[in-house]
């Protein structure tokens, strides 16, 4: 078959071909070690949007302690972050800077919706400057329910996202 | 204002502490009934006193004699600060109230709140800023007025005049609807 | 030549060398606030504030619901103080609709709240800590905040918004036992926080960087109606728990801790001084506290008030907290009016930020007790 291509005419076809060939070959264990990385290296950027992050402090603190699962507490340079939790209520005034923030983290980076605010608008589904939601806003990995969620229920949305990250095809 | 005041209400203000508990047997309605005495005696049609409760006055004005009102309150009752600028929708009357709860660091009368009212013209289609609804600012008398008035201003429309910073403070920039806080805005689903 | 500068930073004129530059909603030294400071070379010319990020219209929504469905969202604003931000909405409820409480609900409402305001504080001393780079007051205050949140669990149910109060009294009794757990765990954690004088406030770095930045002397503290430690850190002395007590707050022994100082320093520690007054109240109601009786009165399910309108404040984590509730006869209130002390220290920022040095402002900024969820409401 890859005789057949071997004419000039077919010279592109051919080298795509032999990528897709090579690609196959170290995709597997490459990509294993590069989400493997992934995993546990995920930085949250500091951008706290509402209440919730009280228990993503909480969850930070010796008690729950994230960084035992690879998550380090919320980190001041969104340049070096590669997750944002946005941690609660999204405002008509905030839902800009985020996205801005979103824009500007290098990839990949992964979101993490904590809070029944952010998944849905939540105890504020009528107020008139609260978002429902921010899937309009960002694509969302992980959804953690609660008002808040608890620091165990956090931890175990980020083990979702690692998990997911795990099967994650890194082209 | 010291003649009239029970002897029980000391005037210490680093003083010790064993003699605080005291403060409070104070019988109810004196005080307040002489802050209120003194306003009207002041200002006698000029004001109108809503209620009288424990620790509590309300007193309605008219907004052109706010200013000389606030002016007395702070230089003679002591009142030295503002608790709170709350702006009330009235659309069956036609009119916004804004309530000022004045309060007092003085040990005196620091358990008194003087709720000072005022009203003014409501539009039926409002334009912030440029309409009647106009009331003078308050924040040469007490200065700690003036983030509670820039809320007042957007959350009801109520143009403070003389006030040097009439920004928005809480709603977005690109808000274009109607005062949140006026009742002809309706949420969401109601 | 034309200076090229990042996005978000930009010289006044080109050749000034006054620069404007952004603090935050993203910035590990300012929170949910936006806060636009000048800058001359390292010291700050002027300073505004841009707070608004978290504003959800708790205020508005209260009138759409009555006076029970108020309650989980009011305390929605300070998660981690919620049974001192419904206490005054409570306090006015009962007074506009003639409920008496019962005097073992008082006692219970004391704990729960001087607890609450304990566990407030010391969320706040742990950012205090990230604020200033100081890692360990981060962990230990987060680590004590959990033995506390464990009694209030056990209290109401849940971690931090319990939703405890209600108008009439208390969602529920105290749990069997829960006296000498409470007293024991105290205990503990007076022992426990008073280490942190010794890690914290004597730490010859934490002192230079907070002794005598942003003086707020007695005459300004009054003048711009500052509240809660900032205003007992320069020098006056109001207590709302002293001078206006509700409900069994003048039953108690305990004092107002006042420091002259009025810098960053002092209102710093001033919070941690009163967490101890908290130790010292709770112990105290726990011997008051009567052994039995009903903790709520039952209010009819839709309850209606006159046209009366109430004032209620009560001494919070950060200073006086007011509700002004309007009623017109339906079960909704016409207005609920929350007047917080996170807003009122709002207006000392730009007063105490002038001529400090830019390094300066998280120590200045986070010392006066803000939560910026709670000021905007």
């Amino acid at each position: 078959m890859l005789k057949d291509l071997l004419i000039p005419q077919n010279a592109n076809a051919f080298v795509s071909k032999l990528g897709d060939i090579l690609v196959k070959a170290v995709d597997q264990p490459l990509g294993y070690a590069i989400n493997w990385g992934r995993i546990w290296s995920l930085w949250p950027v500091h951008i706290e949007t509402a209440c919730c992050s009280v228990e993503f402090g909480a969850a930070s603190g010796p008690r729950y302690d994230v960084e035992r699962f690879g998550i380090i507490e919320a980190f001041g340079s969104l340049r070096q972050c590669d997750l944002v939790v946005v941690q609660g209520t999204i405002t008509r005034k905030m839902a800009p800077r985020l996205r801005l923030v979103y824009d500007q983290m290098p990839d990949p980076k992964y979101v993490i919706a904590m809070g029944a605010c952010a998944i849905t608008g939540g105890l504020y589904f009528d107020s008139y400057n609260v978002l429902p939601g921010i899937d309009g806003v960002l694509p969302v990995d992980v959804y953690v329910p609660g008002c808040p969620p608890r620091p165990e229920t956090l931890i175990q949305g980020c083990m979702l996202l690692q998990e997911k990250i795990k099967r994650m095809n890194i082209r | 204002m010291n003649a009239n005041i029970p002897n029980k209400v000391k005037t210490d203000i680093d003083g010790d502490k064993d003699n605080e508990i005291e403060k409070h047997d104070v019988d109810l309605p004196e005080l307040e009934k002489d802050i209120a005495n003194k306003l009207t005696d002041k200002f006698d049609t000029k004001i109108k006193v809503i209620f009288i409760k424990k620790n509590r006055i309300k007193v309605d004005t008219n907004k052109n004699n706010i200013l000389e009102i606030a002016k007395f309150i702070n230089q003679n009752l002591k009142f030295d600060h503002v608790e709170s600028v709350s702006g009330v929708d009235y659309p069956d009357q036609n009119e916004i109230e804004v309530v000022y709860h004045l309060g007092s660091y003085d040990p005196s009368i620091s358990n008194q709140i003087l709720a000072l009212s005022t009203r003014t013209i409501r539009e039926t289609t409002p334009h912030p800023g440029f309409d009647r609804t106009r009331l003078p600012s308050l924040r040469d008398i007490f200065y700690s007025v003036e983030f509670h008035e820039r809320e007042c201003f957007e959350m009801l429309g109520v143009y403070f005049e003389n006030h040097p910073d009439n920004r928005r403070l809480l709603l977005p920039e690109d808000w274009a609807d109607l005062p949140p806080l006026r009742k002809d805005f309706k949420i969401k689903g109601r | 030549m034309v200076l090229k500068l990042p996005p978000g930073i930009k010289l006044e004129k080109e050749d000034d060398k006054i620069m404007t530059l952004n603090v935050g909603p993203q910035h590990p030294g300012s929170g949910h606030m936006r806060i636009i400071v000048k800058i001359d070379g390292d010291y700050i010319v002027s300073c505004d504030p841009d707070p608004g990020y978290v504003h959800r219209g708790e205020e508005k929504m209260a009138e759409y619901r009555n006076y029970i469905t108020n309650i989980p969202h009011l305390e929605r604003p300070v998660i981690h103080d919620s049974c001192n931000i419904l206490y005054p909405y409570c306090l006015g409820v009962e007074e506009i609709l003639g409920i008496e409480v019962p005097e073992r609900a008082k006692y219970v409402r004391v704990i729960a709240s001087e607890l609450n305001r304990c566990v407030y504080t010391l969320y706040w001393l742990a950012i205090y800590g990230i604020f200033l780079g100081h890692s360990t007051m981060f962990m230990w205050p987060a680590g004590d905040r959990e033995l506390l949140i464990d009694l209030l669990e056990k209290l109401s149910g849940a971690r931090v918004t319990h939703a405890y109060f209600v108008p009439g009294g208390v969602r529920n009794d105290m749990p069997a036992n829960f006296e000498d757990v409470c007293l024991r765990q105290i205990n503990y954690f007076e022992k426990r926080i008073k280490q942190y004088d010794s890690i914290f406030y004597s730490n010859p770095i934490l002192k230079s960087r907070t002794i005598n930045t942003g003086v707020l002397g007695k005459k300004d503290a009054i003048r711009l109606g500052s509240t809660g430690s900032v205003l007992r850190a320069s020098g006056v002395d109001f207590d709302i728990r002293k001078k206006e007590p509700y409900d069994v707050y003048d039953n108690l022994d305990f004092q107002t801790n006042v420091l002259k100082s009025g810098d960053s320093y002092a209102r710093s520690k001033l919070p941690w001084l009163d967490m101890l007054e908290s130790c010292r109240i709770i112990r105290n109601a726990l011997e008051k506290i009567p052994k039995s009786g009903s903790v709520r009165v039952k209010l009819k399910p839709n309850p209606k008030a006159g046209n009366v309108e109430t004032y209620k404040r009560v001494e919070s984590g950060r200073g006086s907290l007011g509700m002004h509730i309007i009623s017109n006869g339906k079960p909704e209130p016409y207005r609920v009016k929350i007047s917080v002390g996170s807003f009122r220290n709002l207006i000392c920022l730009p007063y105490l930020l002038k001529g400090e040095k830019l390094g300066n402002m998280p120590s200045v900024y986070w010392s006066l007790n803000y939560w910026p969820v709670e000021a905007d409401r």
